[in-house]
């Protein structure tokens, strides 16, 4: 536990720059192209993960619904690409053409008013962030004002979550049901399909990852992130020392359903496809595996974490599909029960303290503590 | 009623009942400027719930909070804060994942928005301000611990540390000194004297000795109801008192 305390901010640049190593340098070495997209896939949902790290780590607020905006975010992707293939030509066999394809199966014989907008590419772009953060808000809103936390608020953004699914599978016509939004073709008529555009958009989202998690740590060595270590800790000490704790809750809330949005729409450029099985109950929970098995106090062990989840995923599911579950589900209890701390646990508490005595041995002291304590950190 | 007062803080005919059971019944009194006021009376008088009232922790169902004039009745907790009112709870509340610096930097009343918090600084005034605080809590040989590993004591003079770093013109403090050694209540006490300058201290407590030592007045709760009040010698006196309080 001393290691949660005053970590060197070293240590952290040098974690940030190792997986930053990993994903844009080591990854792509040692995969061929049908690899990289899946590792592009798994690293989409680390955006959520590394979200849940400020929420459910840092504030304490586990939310057990972050498929929503994940789910949110590649919708919005999945619209605007839909509409960029579903022009009069490439459709001049529907009874109406120019709509997507679902639409005309559906009888619907005109674009609904809020796929309009996903004409747009900027429109798009903003409504990847702010769809997922206006629910989050309002979500986020109507709990915490009302001081709804705890296993009461994962249960209700569960609820949420199975909701969104009836939802999109119940409006069909809108949304493409069950199947979803599929055949993805082309960004601005570059074709998203091929092998070196997939290995684009795995750089893109690659950076974009990284970006994220940069981000995240300056918000968590903001007094911001302090005052969500204070108030998961002692809400009350927060709340009478002069803050708004639910401002606070709500903004950390926000501000992963944010970047969820992001991770979404990535998954659906490399995917090529979105559908209500990336939104629902099921994968809400799977996200949080990732970001428990990382370590739920950690930003760059929530990418770690996914990925090795993931690989673990399909490597297992590959040989005995319906026992993968069951596998999973074991899994989190194993982590929880032994490991609350997850793979930036371990590091911290076995790996580090050999490493340190190791270099110590060859003379090289190590660097006294920072002159200031830092939020804890891994 | 909102009539100019000289009292810092005016609390009249103050009432909260939980389903039928009164735990602060008609209660008024009335603090001075640079006032240390000591609130006694048995367990389960309405102590902690009277301050619970004052900062909005529990919401009244009659009667009125004024201070400096100003309804807190219907003021947000936060709010009530920003008004002055610091509040220390019963068992030290403080946190724990967070060095003795950092909880005393995070009660630096700066960057108290969302946004502020985003871009709060650490400059020389915050370091200054949270070493001065420290040295008058006894802790600058403690800043760059986690507070969890402070004992009792210290961690009830970090809590009042967090408060006093937000230079709250009104402090309330629940039983300040329980659970600590001898030499710890006399510095304490010590403490206390030296904060009074410029504020009104509201302080709850069962140490008789401590009680003496540090009361300009004192109130007497029983039963949600004040039964006596005055100098300390003058409640010691006081047969009432004597009969369910001190005589035990
Ligand atoms: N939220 C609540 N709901 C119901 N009853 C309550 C609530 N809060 C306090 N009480 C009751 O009100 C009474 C007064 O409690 P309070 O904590 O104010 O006593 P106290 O004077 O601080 O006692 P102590 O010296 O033991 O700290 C007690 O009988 C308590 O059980
Ligand atoms: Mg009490």
């Amino acid at each position: 536990m001393t290691s949660m305390l005053n970590p060197l901010k070293k240590t952290e640049l040098v974690g940030f720059l190792v997986v930053a190593a990993v994903i844009l340098l080591i990854l792509p070495a040692i995969t061929d192209a049908f690899r990289l997209n899946m590792v592009g896939k798994y690293l989409t949902y680390a955006f959520v993960a590394v979200g849940l790290v400020l929420c459910w780590g840092s504030a304490g607020i586990l939310s057990l619904g972050q498929g929503i905006f994940f789910g949110l975010g590649g919708y919005c992707m999945a619209m605007f690409l839909k509409l960029e293939s579903s022009t009069p030509e490439a459709t001049s066999i529907q009874s109406t053409p120019g709509i997507p394809d679902f639409m005309d199966w559906n009888q619907i014989t005109e674009l609904p008013w809020f796929w309009e907008p996903f004409h747009s590419l900027t429109f798009t772009m903003l409504a990847v962030i702010l769809v997922p953060a206006i629910l989050a808000f309002v979500i986020g809103f109507a709990m915490f004002t009302r001081r709804v936390g705890g296993v009461y608020f994962a249960i209700i953004t569960q609820a949420i979550a199975a909701i969104l699914t009836i939802l999109i599978i119940g409006q069909q016509g809108y949304t493409g049901g069950v199947n979803g939004i599929t055949d993805l073709r082309s960004l601005l008529g570059w074709d998203i399909r091929t092998d070196s555009a997939k290995t684009i958009l795995y750089f893109v989202n690659a950076v974009l990852l990284l970006a994220v998690i940069a981000l995240s740590l300056l918000v968590r060595h903001s007094k911001l992130g302090r005052i969500l270590v204070a108030l998961r800790d002692k809400e009350d000490r927060v709340r009478f020392s002069g803050y708004d704790v639910a401002a606070f809750k709500i903004f950390v809330f926000c501000f992963a359903a944010a970047i969820s949005g992001i991770g979404g729409a990535m998954f659906t450029l490399q995917v090529g496809f979105m559908s209500p099985t990336f939104v629902g109950i099921v994968p809400s929970i799977e996200m949080v595996i990732f970001c428990a098995v990382g370590g739920r106090y950690s930003l760059i062990g929530a990418v770690y974490g996914t990925l090795l989840v993931n690989w673990g995923k399909t490597t297992f599911s590959e040989s005995f599909p319906e026992l993968w579950l069951f596998a999973m589900g074991a899994l989190f209890i194993a982590v929880v029960m032994a490991f609350p701390n997850g793979l930036a646990g371990i590091w911290n508490s076995h790996v580090q303290p050999l490493v340190k005595r190791l270099s110590k041995r060859t003379g090289e002291r190590q660097a006294a503590p920072a002159e200031t304590p830092a939020a804890i950190a891994e | 009623m909102s009539e100019p007062t000289d009292f810092l803080l005016a609390v009249e005919a103050l009432t909260v009942s939980f389903d039928g059971f009164k735990a602060v019944d008609d209660l008024s009194f009335y603090v001075d400027p640079g006032e240390i006021r000591v609130i006694i009376g048995p367990n389960g008088a309405g102590k902690t719930t009277a301050l619970d009232l004052i900062c909005g922790k529990t919401r009244a169902t009659s009667g009125s909070i004024r201070f400096r004039g100003k309804e807190l009745t219907d003021m947000k907790e936060h709010e009530i804060v920003h008004a002055g009112v610091g509040r220390k709870f019963q068992n030290p509340t403080i946190y724990e994942d967070l060095s003795v610096f950092e909880n005393l930097e995070v009660s630096f009343p700066r960057g108290r928005s969302v946004f502020g918090a985003l871009v709060f600084k650490r400059d020389a005034e915050v370091r200054e301000r949270v070493a001065e605080i420290a040295e008058m809590i006894f802790l600058t040989d403690h800043l760059e611990d986690r507070a969890e590993y402070l004992s009792h004591g210290q961690k009830q003079w970090l809590e009042i540390g967090m408060l006093l770093i937000q230079d709250p013109e009104l402090l309330m403090l629940d039983e300040p000194v329980a659970g600590m050694s001898g030499s710890e209540r006399i510095k304490t006490a010590e403490l206390l004297h030296k904060i009074i300058e410029g504020r009104s201290v509201i302080v709850i407590e069962h140490d008789m000795k401590f009680v003496e030592d540090i009361a300009h007045k004192v109130t007497v709760l029983h039963q949600g109801r004040v039964i006596s009040e005055g100098s300390m010698a003058h409640v010691q006196a006081d047969p009432k008192v004597v009969e369910v309080y001190l005589g035990h």
